[in-house]
């Protein structure tokens, strides 16, 4: 079952590198879109309190779901996850190397967020960096968790590009919150490290009910 | 079916408007001076009657809302049941 | 109609006539004073939102995992209604809290999770409108993760500083107002399974008129 999830990964990863399409375009959309709050809310040359935070995971949010969509966009073109469900592999696994995929790809575009929204409001985003990745690791598996089972679901859906945030962002709420809150409080002058432990706690347990439930639904959601 | 249960709403909204005058033995102290209400903080100033019956009135207005929609979707439904059923008769 | 609607309808109506005899009886809260009434209906509306969404939660469960097409008219017609229960609460609730807080809303847990709860609910029924083929087990698989939601949205008041009440009120009301809001419960539970076979109802008649068009094509 892990071999598989480690192959389905392998596939995505080599198919991406060879284009880095997808890499691209969500790493330009996110900085697009941290540029734009920076325009919209910044006044007389400072960002509101909180700002860097809440702006990052936005960005973070909307770059994903740009990049759920063009991942299943990308397998429905090929018939590949037709494929993939045809193959004698766990269900799960497939589901699990998928979501590692998008992961993968969304850590990469936050290495290069994390400076920028940094350099660009002057947070000290950078001053704990294991609790920081932490706070990104978790809830980036949350989002990408939610965000992985509905793009696959949504792939032979009608009006699929609306629907993905129709479903996707009511539910991850949760996710963004306590990545903004715990985000917030690494970048207060004197840290508290209680509050940071307890968001990242509350985004594990969020990341371990989602992650569930997508396993025990991924099987019936994609038989026909 | 949809009169009775309007006018059963009707004969209903008198009654919440009518309200019992407060009872002054259970006041939590006794009051020594008078206040006039001008000089509270405005968020107590705030008149509580007109909030109290907009929300029962919306609560009444949104459920009789939601049935009249069943109801017609229920109806329309029904009409094009019973015409597709009379025309397949009419072809056996 | 179905034999069972009059009878049950006149029932709801007629609990419903008289709640507010009692919830005008129930004696003044101290602080809050005439607003506080509010609570009768919108704490029976925000259990029955709660209940609804469990509903459809465990329809759509049964549906994905057993493919009954029973289940999924009651999942769809329990979403509907978490929908419309779910805007009474959030409509009842800033009105009383206008008052009450002084402001119409405020993004404590309890307020921001039951919005969230609203808005998967909406989302269902998005989905089963616009989503095409497949859309019923699409929104099945939403109705899970909205259901997760409920028990944080109970519990969150406890666990949580909050504006909002935690939920020891509710045990120690004294006897006069836990009568008028015992009898709302009811009112409103009984409204619940009313509107909710009414609802069935509907998708059974489409359900057969779908047959009726499948039957007319061979």
């Amino acid at each position: 079952m892990i071999r598989t999830a480690w192959l389905v990964l392998k596939k995505d990863l080599t198919v991406e590198v060879r284009s880095l399409e997808i890499a691209y375009t969500t790493l330009f959309f996110a900085v697009s879109c941290i540029l734009f709050f920076a325009f919209a809310l910044v006044k007389e040359g400072k960002a509101p309190e909180d700002g860097a935070a809440g702006i990052l995971w936005i960005a973070i949010a909307f770059g994903g779901t740009l990049a759920l969509g063009r991942t299943f966009e990308r397998e429905r073109q090929s018939e590949t996850l037709r494929a993939l469900l045809m193959a004698p592999a766990a269900r799960p696994a497939i589901y699990v190397g998928k979501l590692l995929g998008i992961v993968a790809l969304l850590a990469a575009a936050e290495v290069v967020l994390v400076p920028l929204v940094a350099f660009l409001f002057q947070a000290p985003l950078l001053s704990h960096p294991f609790w920081l990745a932490a706070v990104l690791l978790s809830g980036t598996i949350g989002f990408a968790a939610v965000g992985t089972l509905f793009s696959a679901m949504l792939v032979r859906a009608r009006s699929r590009d609306v629907l993905l945030p129709v479903l996707l962002y009511p539910i991850t709420v949760p996710v963004i919150i306590a990545g903004v809150r715990a985000t917030a409080a690494l970048l207060q002058p004197d840290v508290e490290l209680a509050l940071v432990r307890f968001w990242v706690a509350l985004l594990i347990a969020l990341d371990v009910v989602f992650v569930t439930l997508a396993l025990w639904t991924f099987e019936p959601l994609m038989t026909d | 079916m949809r009169v009775l249960v309007l006018l059963v709403l009707l004969v209903s909204s008198p009654a919440i408007a009518q309200q019992p005058a407060p009872d002054q033995s259970q006041q939590p102290k006794q009051t020594d001076e008078f206040v006039p209400i001008s000089q509270l903080p405005a968020q107590d100033q705030l008149p509580a009657a007109p909030l109290l019956v907009t929300a029962y009135a919306f609560v009444w207005v949104v459920l009789f809302a939601y049935v009249v929609s069943v109801g017609r979707r229920l109806t329309k439904v029904q009409h094009e049941v019973e015409r597709l059923e009379s025309d397949i008769a009419k072809r056996t | 109609m179905p034999k069972w609607f009059v009878p049950l309808a006149a029932a709801t109506a007629l609990m419903f006539a008289a709640s507010p005899f009692l919830i005008a009886n129930a004696p003044y809260e101290a602080t809050m004073g005439l607003v506080q009434k509010i609570f009768y209906y919108h704490l029976p509306s925000a259990w029955v939102f709660l209940l609804s969404a469990i509903v459809c939660g465990i329809a759509s469960a049964r549906f994905l995992f057993g493919g009954s097409p029973r289940q999924d008219r009651l999942a769809y017609a329990a979403a509907e209604l978490t929908v419309l229960f779910g805007a009474i609460v959030l409509v009842t609730g800033p009105l009383w809290a206008r008052k009450a807080w002084g402001v119409w809303w405020q993004w404590d847990v309890r307020l921001t999770s039951s919005l969230m709860g609203w808005m998967v609910a909406w989302a269902y029924l998005l989905v089963r409108k616009y989503g095409g083929p497949g859309s019923d087990k699409l929104a099945a698989g939403l109705a899970l993760f909205g259901m997760a939601n409920v028990p944080f949205v109970y519990i969150s008041v406890n666990y949580w500083r909050t504006i909002h009440p935690a939920t020891s009120v509710v045990p120690t009301l004294p006897v006069d107002m836990g009568v008028a809001l015992w009898f709302a419960v009811a009112c409103f539970l009984l409204l619940f399974v009313l509107l909710l076979r009414l609802r069935v109802y509907l998708e059974e008649q489409r359900a057969r008129l779908d047959a009726l068009y499948l039957s007319l094509d061979e």
